[in-house]
């Protein structure tokens, strides 16, 4: 009798998540909650300006300070070479500023000290005398004639501009539009946000003289890269660092980078010989570590009356802030911007892309999202819907009309990518009967009669998840595949290591879950562990929703070498030739007699007590995987609105999402990542952004003015599935965790356009803050840009 | 997020906390619901040299009707005392409407009006509503007690006329001249979030007129704004639609809001003179269908 796949948690079982378990009753092991013998505090002095040249600091009180072990300026790390390091885009950030500060929050000294309070004490008795310069707040001020140079530390740059770049068909592009009907143009900005981990970024540096190693407890999504970026700036031997991850209270893209408070920590603790622990405050982590967004589109549609799409082109105008650090492959510049209309069938397409240094944080990460692909994704929606106006179309039916059919795969798109599977005709239409589409367009009508503002918005996508593979997806030259690397104990029990590191995914239940289906081994019998560079194997980490397309593959394949050499086994205890053993979840069984059998935990005890001659003992393997492909979700949002005229207050009615992220391997934390994700579309929609004043002031540094949703706020989800298997991931999966961060809030949005489309507004950027609602009502025209911010 | 160096005292009554006050020579600061002063702290925008936690103090947590219709509400009645008083809203309607609105629920938990009033932001709820009731706070200091009127009580933003060693120990409102109506509306981002705006209107019905009006308007001034002129447009009509009109348009040019990052000025005046207008036809509506 085979097993029943469900009972062990294997594929399709909506287990509990195993690590709530230490979580709910605050026994996880975040950073904060580690403590070491003789362990010191440190503390970091920000840049209260955001453009600076630094004259002078005196540290002098911040030493005289009880307490106060250590003060390090950008002086002391130059003398060591270690005043700038590398970003993950081959540009270069100051670890403590030397010359000038750049952004407001830059990190510009550091006070070690017995306690975290005395360190901050320290911190406030340090003096810094700052020439203030004009700050650079937004890209049309960046490229300005005479802006002043940002970047003045690299040898050649002589422009903000970092860089130009274009991909696509520019004369084929140009011929589409030539023979257009009408060409539908729009402009908007997706606004800066931050990615807000509940938990800050934070380190535990120790470096023991004794032996020489280093090892650092830090918050981060990517343990090997860091490992790596450690050896090679601090220039220590790698094998003599092991970077820990413990628990992370949440990542979001947040953790990918590398910060100046873990080199300053690192070093500190090699200058002092003791452990030093640096955690980020709230405000810290808001005002300098890794952003996501702040884009500007110009986007043009050329289209033919009957509702085809001939070309597209897009130019983006990226704001990077002072340094370049954005977490995305080497060679696509503004990430994969050009994945935008993926899930349509476009002949041409041509896209441009400036990039520029602006006095902001730097950053740039992949917030909940594969390298730019939720810009690409909402400027895509955006433009469909303004297209599908300027046409006098029905803004289902022009999507319909372009979404590549169900025969057409795979398919190349007008970029380059390979989409390879998917229903999308499908997923529309049960959006469209789940949302009541046909009943809600009347509703709209009447209550439009009786002055009352409804909208729905659409928005279908499909994105590309789960970078690699190695030919086109490196960072800093390292390919981007996975690993794991399955023990199976004499017992049957198993011990499950990958390259990934969860926060907050589920790993540590969905793994076990993949080897359930792949060995029949009980999922409660996998322990599952990452995040620790001396055991896991090396891997690329998570971000970008590649755990399950990458590492969760190398899982499924490392489970089959493991079936491949208990089948052996099998056929030794059988006493059969190997041809002659059938596999059934659990159990191996003799072909024709299928009583005579042995299960997987037989084989593992046979692997180490009665294995055939000449077999290597054990049951261990490790895979390294190598996606041949990126995989392809796709998704289609809908949300219903009522906008009140008087004030522009706008409300959800109901959100109906329909996803096919291919097989599901727990349906449970599948619906919680639709479910999130919704959550943060909602909010990028409705209050969550950040904003500078002309001075370069940082609006949105505490959860005071950067909002994250409640549960008060957030409207209630109705979700849908549809599952077609991804072709070339050994279970048939996709990844989830992002589709409804990138797809949602063109929704939101496009039903609010929708909801005042009588008074011929056709864009007002996000947020949508009331004010501007009402501004557009009643003015008639378009709100661009982010929210204004008047100093007074 | 490490205050500065503080001490902490915990006295058991308020004259052990007016002469701890005292003696700290102005260096210290009350510890009611801490809601406003804990954060604050923490990003060391406060500093005080001595915090006293009045919590231990007995006998200040009360909100209750003198026999004459005087409400009093204690320095320690949390916003969600308010809140989950089933009482409130017949007596006190523009403060049962407040109660659910200001902050967040865990906020409510701790959080006090009488701290939230004295607190003086000018974005605070109850600042407002209790000027729209022409309330007063009794502060207690070393030379004994004394009331003061809410709407003399704030002289800024963040300031109030309150000695360094007086503690405010209670809110008074006025026993009512007739039957008391009135709301409380607020625009606010997320739960939680700082007032974009808000409105309190507090009326005194008697024989189908206005007695007394009092219009509050939060987070549209350096400090809360006392609508006089709009109140007294209201003051012997019937609240008719063109009284409440013309106290709305009154309402919105006595904001003095600034824009920001919440919304334009023209759009805060507007929806001053929006919510007024809604305060009144709640009022109405609720007059026609007790009649």
């Amino acid at each position: 009798m085979a097993l029943d796949e469900i009972k062990i948690g294997g594929l399709g079982a909506s287990r509990r998540r195993v690590e709530d378990n230490r979580f709910i009753r605050g026994k996880g092991n975040y950073i904060d909650d580690i403590a070491l013998p003789g362990m010191l505090h440190m503390e970091i002095l920000r840049s209260p300006l955001a453009h600076a040249r630094i004259r002078s600091i005196d540290v002098s009180a911040a030493w005289a300070i009880p307490g106060v072990r250590m003060v390090l300026t950008g002086d002391m790390l130059a003398a060591r070479n270690l005043a700038w390091m590398p970003t993950l885009s081959y540009d270069t950030q100051a670890v403590l500023a030397t010359d000038k500060v750049r952004f407001q929050g830059q990190e510009v000294a550091c006070v070690v000290a017995d306690d975290p309070y005395i360190a901050k004490d320290g911190c406030e008795a340090i003096v810094v005398d700052y020439e203030p310069l004009p700050p650079i707040v937004n890209p049309t001020q960046a490229t300005a004639p005479g802006a002043p140079l940002i970047r003045d530390d690299k040898t050649g740059q002589d422009s903000n501009v970092v860089f130009d770049w274009e991909v696509g068909d520019r004369e084929g592009t140009d011929r589409a539009f030539a023979q257009a009907d009408v060409v539908s143009a729009i402009e908007m900005h997706y606004p800066r946000s931050h990615p807000s981990p509940i938990e800050t970024c934070g380190s535990i540096a120790d470096f023991n003289r004794a032996t020489s190693k280093l090892t650092v407890y830090m918050t981060t999504q990517a343990p090997h890269i860091i490992r790596a970026a450690v050896a090679l700036v601090a220039e220590l031997p790698e094998h003599m660092i092991r970077i820990v991850s413990p628990d992370l209270g949440g990542g979001f893209g947040n953790k990918v980078p590398v910060y100046p408070g873990y080199v300053v920590s690192i070093l500190a603790s090699i200058l002092l010989e003791c452990p030093v622990k640096w955690i980020e405050d709230k405000s810290g982590n808001l005002i300098s570590t890794g952003f996501g967004r702040d884009i500007y589109l110009k986007g043009e549609m050329a289209l033919r009356n009957d509702g085809r799409i001939l070309g597209v082109r897009m130019h983006t105008d990226s704001d990077h802030g002072a340094f370049f650090s954005d977490a995305q492959p080497s060679k696509f510049k503004i990430g994969l911007m050009h994945s935008a209309f993926s899930c349509y069938d476009i002949p041409a397409a041509h896209l441009t892309a400036q990039g520029v240094y602006t006095n902001k944080a730097p950053g740039g990460v992949a917030y909940r999202c594969s390298f730019r692909v939720t810009e690409a994704m909402y400027f895509q929606e955006r433009m469909v819907q303004a297209a599908a106006a300027d046409l006098g179309m029905d803004q289902a039916e022009f999507r319909r009309i372009n979404l590549v059919r169900d025969d057409d795969f795979p398919h190349r798109t007008p970029w380059g990518f390979l989409t390879d599977s998917g229903q999308y005709g499908k997923c529309l239409d049960l959006g469209l009967e789940a949302i009541g589409y046909e009943d809600f367009l009347r509703q709209k009508e009447e209550a439009r009669q009786r002055g009352r503002l409804l909208g729905i918005g659409i928005s279908t996508m499909t994105e590309p998840l789960g970078a690699g593979n190695s030919r086109e997806y490196d960072i800093l030259g390292i390919k981007m595949f996975d690993s794991a690397e399955l023990k199976v104990h004499m017992t049957g029990k198993a011990l499950l290591r990958t390259g990934a590191k969860t926060q907050g995914q589920g790993h540590e239940t969905t793994w076990a879950q993949i080897v359930a289906h792949e060995l029949g081994i009980p999922a409660e019998d996998v322990l599952v562990e990452e995040g620790d560079t001396d055991t896991a194997p090396f891997g690329m980490g998570t971000y970008a929703s590649r755990s399950t397309p990458v590492a969760g593959a190398a899982v499924a394949m490392v489970s089959r070498k493991i079936r491949a050499k208990a089948r052996q086994i099998a056929a030794h205890l059988l006493e059969v030739s190997e041809e002659d053993v059938e596999w059934e979840l659990g159990r191996f069984s003799v072909r024709g007699a299928p009583d005579r059998g042995v299960t997987i935990q037989e084989c593992a005890i046979a692997a180490y007590s009665n294995m055939p001659d000449g077999m290597e003992p054990g049951l261990e393997n490790n895979a390294y995987y190598d996606p041949p492909n990126l995989t392809w979700p796709f998704a289609c949002y809908i949300a219903t609105v009522e906008v009140d005229p008087e004030t522009g207050v706008w409300d959800v009615l109901r959100v109906v999402a329909v996803d096919d992220c291919g097989v599901r391997i727990n349906p449970m934390i599948v619906e919680g990542q639709i479910m999130g994700g919704l959550t943060e579309a909602y909010a990028m929609a409705n209050m969550q952004f950040i904003t500078f004043d002309e001075d370069g002031n940082c609006i949105g540094s505490n959860y005071m003015d950067y909002l994250l949703p409640t549960a008060w706020e957030t409207p209630g989800f109705e979700l849908h599935e549809v599952v077609t298997p991804c072709p070339h991931h050994p279970i048939g999966a996709k990844g989830i965790g992002e589709c409804a961060t990138v797809g949602g809030p063109a929704a939101f949005v496009n039903a609010v356009i929708d909801a005042i489309g009588d008074s011929g507004v056709r864009n007002i950027d996000m947020p949508l803050l009331p004010d501007r609602v009402y501004e557009a009502i009643t003015g008639g025209h378009d709100i661009s840009g982010a929210p204004p911010v008047k100093t007074e | 997020m490490y205050p500065s160096r503080f001490s902490y005292e915990a006295p058991s009554t308020v004259a052990e906390a007016v002469a701890m006050l005292a003696a700290a020579d102005g260096e210290a600061k009350i510890l009611a619901g801490g809601q406003s002063l804990i954060p604050m702290m923490k990003l060391r925008f406060a500093a005080p040299a001595m915090i006293v936690d009045i919590n231990g103090i007995g006998g200040l947590d009360y909100h209750r009707a003198d026999p004459d219709g005087t409400y009093r509400i204690g320095a320690l009645c949390r916003h969600a005392d308010l809140e989950k008083s089933a009482a409130l809203a017949d007596v006190q309607p523009t403060i049962a409407a407040a109660a659910p609105v200001v902050a967040d629920p865990l906020v409510r938990t701790r959080g006090t009006l009488v701290g939230s009033v004295c607190h003086a932001d000018p974005q605070g709820d109850w600042a407002s509503v209790m000027v729209s009731l022409e309330g007063a706070i009794v502060a207690q200091g070393p030379d004994g007690r004394r009331s003061i009127q809410v709407a003399d009580l704030i002289d800024g933003p963040f300031q109030t006329v309150l000695a360094p060693d007086e503690i405010a120990t209670e809110a008074v409102v006025p026993a009512p001249r007739g039957t008391r109506a009135g709301g409380y509306l607020k625009l606010e981002r997320r739960v939680g979030d700082f007032a974009t705006v808000g409105v309190a209107v507090s009326v005194e019905m008697s024989g189908g007129s206005v007695a007394r009006a009092g219009i509050g308007l939060t987070g549209v001034g350096p400090a809360t704004i006392n609508a006089s002129d709009a109140a007294a447009a209201l003051v012997g009509t019937a609240l008719d639609a063109d009284a409440v009109d013309a106290a709305a348009q009154l309402a919105a040019e006595a904001a003095q809001p600034r824009s920001d990052h919440r919304g334009s000025a023209d759009y805060k005046r507007h929806v001053v003179a929006t919510f007024v207008r809604r305060i009144g036809a709640q009022i109405q509506r609720s007059e026609q269908e007790a009649a």
